[in-house]
């Protein structure tokens, strides 16, 4: 694909190393010509490199295909997703998953990228609901501005939360950031 | 996810009223100066055929993608000071400083040089910081800037001497010097202060006359400020013969880069015959706005883009 079609997200290989573009900047002197400056994640060691393109230059675009899947386990720093219509199992590393890893749920469905027969990456849904298992006990009364205190959801995951949420609560996270979004129920 | 419409018009609200502001400062520096403010056509038949300037059509014209052709030959039948706002379209041009369609401030004053209009570019936005509450010192994007004038002036080849290595008037490699330029020598600029970058090789002399007494070099000059291209100035290139030479080659050249056919400007080579000494320069405002703004991207200073038709 022509340089100036690549987009942040867009999937490329280079010397068959695939890569996500984790930021693509256009910049041009006035009567220059256009330079591209691309921000490259590899997709299988995590390794992060910056190239420099210029317009009319080309990239080998990936060709990637979905598939619906579900989260079953993990072991050690392997997580392991199931074809839910093949069965096949997938496994990606907690490296490659990066942040993702703290919102996954047994049997949760997600979207997984392949590459032919090899996984690559997943998509969650943008926020999701999980139970508070252990936050700290506020000392503060009620203030205008909510204090913010430190929980653990059910996944294991540290997040702050507003000093109201109890133990029990299910509260909504954004998975592209990993913060608080708001509380969804009140537990007992 | 992309922000609702209604929430980003009004997340940007004290943007656009601080770019009103800012044109009122330009429209009165101008007036007091005795500039006339005019309007040119933003479509039309010709346009200065440039290698790296992509146009779009309409129909068999073209839609400007600078309003230069047209003030040159208003300064030709005799205006002396001019200047205009207008809406300018680049094809391709989109990322954080760029929009395909943006506004540029171009002016123009008879009997002066690039230098001499490079003085009107500091007094200018020298004079627009106090009206908005600045020092001589803005804040741009966490980097202090500091806008007393003279602002330093480096000529194109000490700059490429000193950040890239080498010399782009004794050699002729534009792929070379795009590249470094926004690899080495811009990232060079001091973040403290403008950059004035000065004396461009003959090559790259696109409007502007070559220097007298060095012929290797254009009087061609170009503003930075906090790492954004601002303004390019010329002292106006007014012979004819050398203008339709180079008008040639540049179509020539397009021809074998894109495979576009653009005409050559007639009307406005035949008034460079004209034109008296002058300089002039092209200065994009969504950028200036940018920059008092504290604005990181074109995004936060323009209502609609081409992301949010």
């Amino acid at each position: 694909m022509e340089i100036s079609g690549v987009r942040r997200n867009s999937k490329i290989l280079i010397d068959g190393a695939l890569y996500n573009v984790e930021e693509a900047e256009f910049t041009k002197p006035g009567k220059g010509r256009s330079v591209y400056r691309l921000r490259l994640k590899n997709l299988r060691d995590g390794g992060i490199i910056d190239r420099t393109y210029r317009s009319g230059e080309k990239v080998e675009e990936a060709s990637m295909n979905t598939e619906e899947e579900q989260y079953l386990y993990h072991e050690g720093d392997q997580y392991y997703f199931m074809n839910t219509k093949t069965f096949d199992q997938h496994p990606l590393s907690a490296d490659l998953l990066g942040i993702k890893k703290n919102f996954l749920k047994e049997g949760m469905e997600v979207v997984m990228l392949m590459m032919g027969d090899e996984p690559i990456d997943v998509t969650l849904p943008i926020t999701i609901d999980l139970k508070v298992i252990e936050t700290e006990i506020s000392t503060k009364t009620a203030t205008i501005t909510p204090q913010m205190k430190s929980s653990i959801v059910e996944t294991g995951y540290r997040i702050d939360t507003p000093s109201f949420i109890k133990v029990g609560d299910v509260i909504k996270v954004d998975t592209r950031s990993g913060n608080y979004v708001e509380r969804v129920s009140t537990g007992k | 996810m992309a922000e609702d419409e209604h929430r980003r018009l009004a997340r940007l609200a004290p943007n656009l009223r601080r770019r009103a502001q800012i044109y009122d400062f330009i429209r009165a520096f101008f007036k007091e100066r005795d500039f006339l403010e005019v309007e040119t056509p933003i479509r039309a038949p010709a346009i200065a055929p440039e290698p790296f300037i992509v146009p779009f059509q309409s129909e068999d014209w073209f839609l400007a993608a600078s309003p230069e052709l047209h003030m040159k030959r208003l300064l030709a039948a005799g205006y002396e000071k001019l200047f205009q706002f207008s809406h300018c379209f680049r094809k391709g041009e989109r990322g954080r400083w760029h929009n395909p369609e943006f506004i540029m401030l171009e002016w123009y004053r008879q009997g002066a040089d690039y230098l001499g209009i490079i003085e009107d570019t500091e007094q200018l936005i020298a004079s627009i910081a106090p009206k908005l509450g600045f020092k001589n010192t803005i804040t741009y994007q966490g980097k202090k800037l500091d806008l007393t004038f003279p602002w330093p002036r480096i000529t194109v080849r000490d700059a490429y001497i000193k950040s890239a290595g080498w010399d782009p008037v004794a050699v002729n490699d534009s792929v070379r010097f795009d590249m470094d330029f926004v690899s080495k020598v811009l990232p060079a600029f001091s973040p403290e202060r403008p950059t004035v970058l000065i004396d461009y090789p003959a090559p790259q002399a696109s409007l502007a006359r070559l220097k007298p007494g060095n012929p290797l070099v254009a009087e061609r000059a170009e503003v930075f400020i906090g790492g954004l291209e601002l303004a390019n100035a010329y002292s106006e290139l007014i012979d004819a013969r050398e203008q339709a030479s180079r008008f040639r080659e540049a179509v020539e050249e397009i021809r074998r880069e894109r495979g576009q056919d653009m005409p050559l400007p007639d009307s406005f080579i035949k008034a460079v015959a004209r034109l008296p000494e002058c300089g002039g320069i092209a200065l994009g405002i969504d950028r200036l706005v940018m920059l008092f703004c504290d604005a990181a991207s074109i995004d936060d200073v323009m209502a609609f883009t081409a992301d949010n038709t």
